[in-house]
């Protein structure tokens, strides 16, 4: 009885939460992105547009959903399905606070790396079925995509398991307490190159959530709106979430990985409040960092990723590999 | 190699200053103007749609409906209608209409307008769903509680009444000589006819 | 083997980008057959906004032609505002008095200012980036209000009349220029750093569509793309029209034939214009801005005219075979981008899709300019 409670709470919890931050942190990038441009963004819909979300989300949902003659039906429909699922299903693993995470699994890292592939498969699918061809190269170009960035997030993702000896994200983050200089970003003491490593899987994980300057599967100035061109109403709806969900998944792993997930910087009182700050912090940078830069190409991309980020990420694991033996 | 270090942290460097100059100006104000509620200040010569302009001393406009502004027109928008009143130099102008949606603020018109009837408005604030409502009467728009009948001068008034009656005289005169004309001939015509009946 | 290689090289797919697409930036239609993401073969098709201006020019009486000028390249109006005018006054001999000419070459250079600032904040948007579009758009503004103040438009000026200019300008508008300017020069060195020296931009045009000076001359290119080749022609300096031989200002000519090098080409054409204005409102003369002797009716006598000017997107020349009656024998146009689309098909092959855009988007294309 009690599990199920708790089960049911945590599902609640969780659909509050995400509905919540899925809605607002679409305010947050508009507001963001308007004030970067000296722009005000959104401000009539409420006050300071707080109520823009709502309006139009009533919009998305209130719309016919259209699928197109050339469209798989069934797949179509499914894709943003998925998407949104899989984003769901990862917020079992992330651990708030302490004592305030939904399922604690031994291996949460894995479960996180294995639901996260999915994301890449709706995109996929998505692109497919709509039976467009602006769609399939960019379901195409996902693919590759987060085939290419997976390697250096999961080499740096088991050099983090190398220096803390668990998959378990909770007691990845046990590790990290006391001071800030505990934190993963900052253990010098443990790799030296734990900051470029840091880096490495911050832009990784900006990549597989296809966001800019990785957006290649969107593009809207080359592939019209990419995978996304023939959905409407809540089909685009459930991606756009997706995305903002995968954001704040890809920002979650950060801050456990590196940050020290609900730690305190000054080893007072951590909770979840000092989760969702740096949470959200990682955040702002992504949305920051996506109205700032120009998009890269595919080239540049796997450039990026093979010549950069995945010698990186190895030369970071034998060097942890050295400092752990040697010290 | 040494290029392989610098091409990254030059790269590295490039990025940081495009986040620094974004987020300078992400903390700086805002240029938005918040159209509905302010507008800005039209600029003097801003070419709005053309209207007729009122003349002070007369209290209303100064066409001579030459027709000028119509001929220059490279569009066909504007349409001058005019007549004839008893008493008055001139043409009276009746009605300037202007099809706004097809015309397209060269300005020729306003050119060729010699006693500078008609300039550009600064009514930038149109908009509509039928395209009827773009076709203007400009002389309504001067006068919209009703077009002030022309001026009479009695003088002239009295000169073309003159003329009018004398040329009304005369048509009377031709009239009746030319009836005179038609009885005559009308009672030869009468007298065939009758022999032929 | 062989089979299977063969199959592969037939599996192409043919791709419309356009006519409504966000990459063309107006109704053109590129037809591309691509194999995977490479463009095997581009076929640009016009005719989507043809408006025959050409044939309205033989119809309409000189002076009614006047607002087709604005119209064809909408981004540069007065510039072929300026290309007509020349033209009559060649064919009539015409005596321009110099502040006219003055105010021309400002209006002008203020307009290409403007439209080198919207193809900045276009480009970019093309490779991506959406912030530097609102930069551009907010210095582009207040060019427009400068211009507005003068000309009454934002956008399709029709400012210019034969002999001189439709009305002076004022002193608001000679020191609002001048702040203008104040204002616009420290902000490109800010576009430098935020967007020019990004190492993704830098990625993304350096050594991408290549054009060779041969190939800009084979289709006619001109502007900053035959400048970005590496070749110094500017009409301006070769064959000097207006108060230009008065005034002191560099073509700046890039070697490098890629994309960046357009880039840059426009990027220094705009310090440049700066330049200009700044000299232009220095020297002005007071007096008037109509010739007294500019004829009503327009009948010039019966021959071939031909008048060049640079506008923002490269040589724009028209060229009238009078009969001397109030219309034209023969209007005929040459629109600068039309040539400089020309050569889409040949540089684009084997090209990336991606990169292909962004060398459209360096051409910088004006649909309503190449389908008159």
């Amino acid at each position: 009885m009690d599990e199920l409670i708790r089960i049911l709470s945590y599902f609640v919890g969780i659909a509050a939460f995400l509905g919540l931050n899925l809605a607002y942190l679409g305010w947050v990038e508009r507001k963001g992105a308007g004030h970067i441009q000296r722009r005000i963004g959104p401000k009539d819909v409420g006050p300071y547009g707080l109520l823009q979300p709502l309006a139009d989300g009533l919009k998305l949902m209130s719309k016919q959903l259209v699928v197109p003659d050339n469209a798989d039906r069934l797949l179509y429909m499914s894709a943003p399905v998925l998407a949104m699922v899989a984003t769901v299903i990862l917020f079992v693993t992330i651990p708030w606070g302490e004592n305030l995470v939904p399922r604690e699994f031994d291996y949460g890292l894995i479960m996180i790396f294995a639901v996260a592939s999915a994301a890449g498969l709706s995109i996929l699918l998505g692109g497919w079925a709509s039976g467009n061809k602006y769609s399939l190269i960019a379901g195409t170009r996902a693919v590759s995509q987060s085939v290419a960035f997976e390697i250096p997030m999961l080499i740096t993702a088991i050099t983090i398991v190398m220096i803390t000896g668990t998959m378990n994200l909770n007691e990845i983050i046990r590790s990290q307490s006391g001071m800030f200089w505990n934190w993963n970003v900052f253990a010098l003491d443990k790799s030296i190159l734990m900051p470029i490593s840091f880096l490495v899987f911050f832009v990784c994980s900006m990549a597989e959530i296809n966001r800019a300057p990785f957006d290649l599967g969107e593009a809207e100035s080359e592939l019209v709106a990419g995978y996304i061109t023939e959905y409407g109403g809540m089909g685009f709806g459930l991606f756009m979430m997706a995305e903002y969900g995968n954001m704040m998944i890809g920002a979650s792993l950060t801050t456990i990985l590196f940050l020290g997930g609900w730690q305190c910087p000054f080893g007072l009182f951590p909770g979840p409040h000092w989760f969702l700050l740096k949470m959200y912090f990682l955040i702002w940078t992504i949305v920051w960092i996506r109205w700032t830069y120009p998009r890269t190409t595919l080239w540049g991309l796997l450039n990026l990723s093979w010549k950069y980020l995945i010698p990186f990420s190895l030369v970071n694991l034998l060097v942890t590999a050295l400092f752990i033996k040697v010290f | 190699m040494s290029g392989y270090f610098s091409y990254l942290l030059n790269g590295i460097k490039s990025l940081a200053i495009g986040l620094k100059i974004t987020n300078k100006e992400f903390l700086t104000r805002p240029i938005t103007l918040q159209y509905p509620h302010e507008s800005v200040k039209m600029a003097p010569r801003y070419r709005g749609h053309i209207e007729l302009l009122m003349d002070s001393e007369t209290g209303t406009h100064t066409c001579i409906s030459c027709g000028m502004c119509q001929k220059g027109c490279p569009s066909n928008c504007i349409t001058v209608k005019s007549k004839k009143v008893p008493g008055v130099k001139g043409k009276v102008l009746t009605a300037y209409i202007l099809d706004f949606t097809t015309c397209s603020l060269c300005g020729q018109c306003v050119e060729n307008c010699k006693p500078a009837a008609i300039d550009f408005s600064n009514e930038y604030n149109l908009a509509s769903t039928r395209k009827e409502d773009f076709v203007f009467d400009l002389l309504q728009k001067l006068h919209p509680e009703g077009v002030p009948e022309p001026k009479v001068d009695p003088a002239l008034l009295k000169k073309e009444q003159e003329k009018i009656e004398a040329a009304a005289k005369a048509a009377a005169e031709k009239k009746e000589a030319a009836a005179k004309a038609a009885t005559e001939k009308e009672g030869e015509g009468g007298e065939k006819a009758e022999g032929k009946s | 083997m062989t089979l299977l290689a063969q199959s592969q090289l037939q599996e192409t797919f043919e791709l419309n980008i356009g006519p409504q697409h966000p990459a063309t930036h107006g109704v053109l239609r590129v037809k591309v057959i691509m194999d995977g993401e490479y463009i095997v073969k581009a076929e640009p098709v016009l005719g989507y906004i043809h408006r025959m201006h050409e044939k309205m020019g033989e119809n309409r009486t000189w002076n009614q032609f006047w607002p087709n000028l604005g119209r064809l390249d909408y981004l540069s109006a007065i510039a072929y505002n300026h290309g007509y005018a020349g033209l009559l006054e060649r064919a009539m001999g015409i005596e321009v008095p110099e502040r006219a000419e003055y105010i021309r070459v400002i209006t002008v250079e203020l307009n290409r200012l403007q439209s080198h600032l919207l193809w900045f904040g276009a480009f970019i948007l093309d490779l991506g980036g959406f912030t530097p579009l609102m930069y551009a758009f907010d210095e582009r503004e207040q060019i427009l209000d400068l211009l507005e103040s003068v000309t009454g438009s934002r956008l399709t000026y029709c400012y210019f009349r034969f002999g001189g200019v439709y009305n002076d300008v004022d002193d608001d508008f000679i020191t609002g220029t001048r702040a203008f300017i104040k204002r616009l020069r420290p902000q490109i060195p800010m576009y430098h750093d935020l967007v020019t020296k990004n190492v993704i931009l830098m990625e993304r045009l350096v050594d991408i569509g290549h054009i060779s000076a041969d190939m800009c001359r084979k289709y006619g290119a001109t502007g900053p793309v035959l400048r970005g080749s590496g070749v110094n022609f500017d009409i301006r300096k070769n064959e000097p029209y207006s108060v230009y031989p008065e005034l002191d200002f560099d073509v700046p000519v890039y070697h490098e034939c890629d994309s960046m090098a357009r880039y840059m080409v426009r990027m220094d054409e705009m310090e440049q214009s700066m330049r200009i204005i700044e000299q232009a409102l220095d020297k002005m003369p007071d007096g008037p801005v109509k010739a007294e002797k500019a004829p009503k009716i327009l009948k010039p006598p019966k021959g071939d005219y031909h008048f060049a000017v640079e506008a923002a997107r490269g040589t724009f020349s028209m060229r009238t075979v009078s009969d001397a009656t109030n219309t034209s024998y023969r209007m005929r146009l040459r629109s600068p981008t039309y040539s400089n689309l020309s050569l889409f098909e040949e540089a684009s092959r084997g090209m990336l899709l991606s990169d292909a855009l962004a060398f459209m988007g360096s051409l910088d294309l004006v649909i309503p300019e190449m389908d008159r």
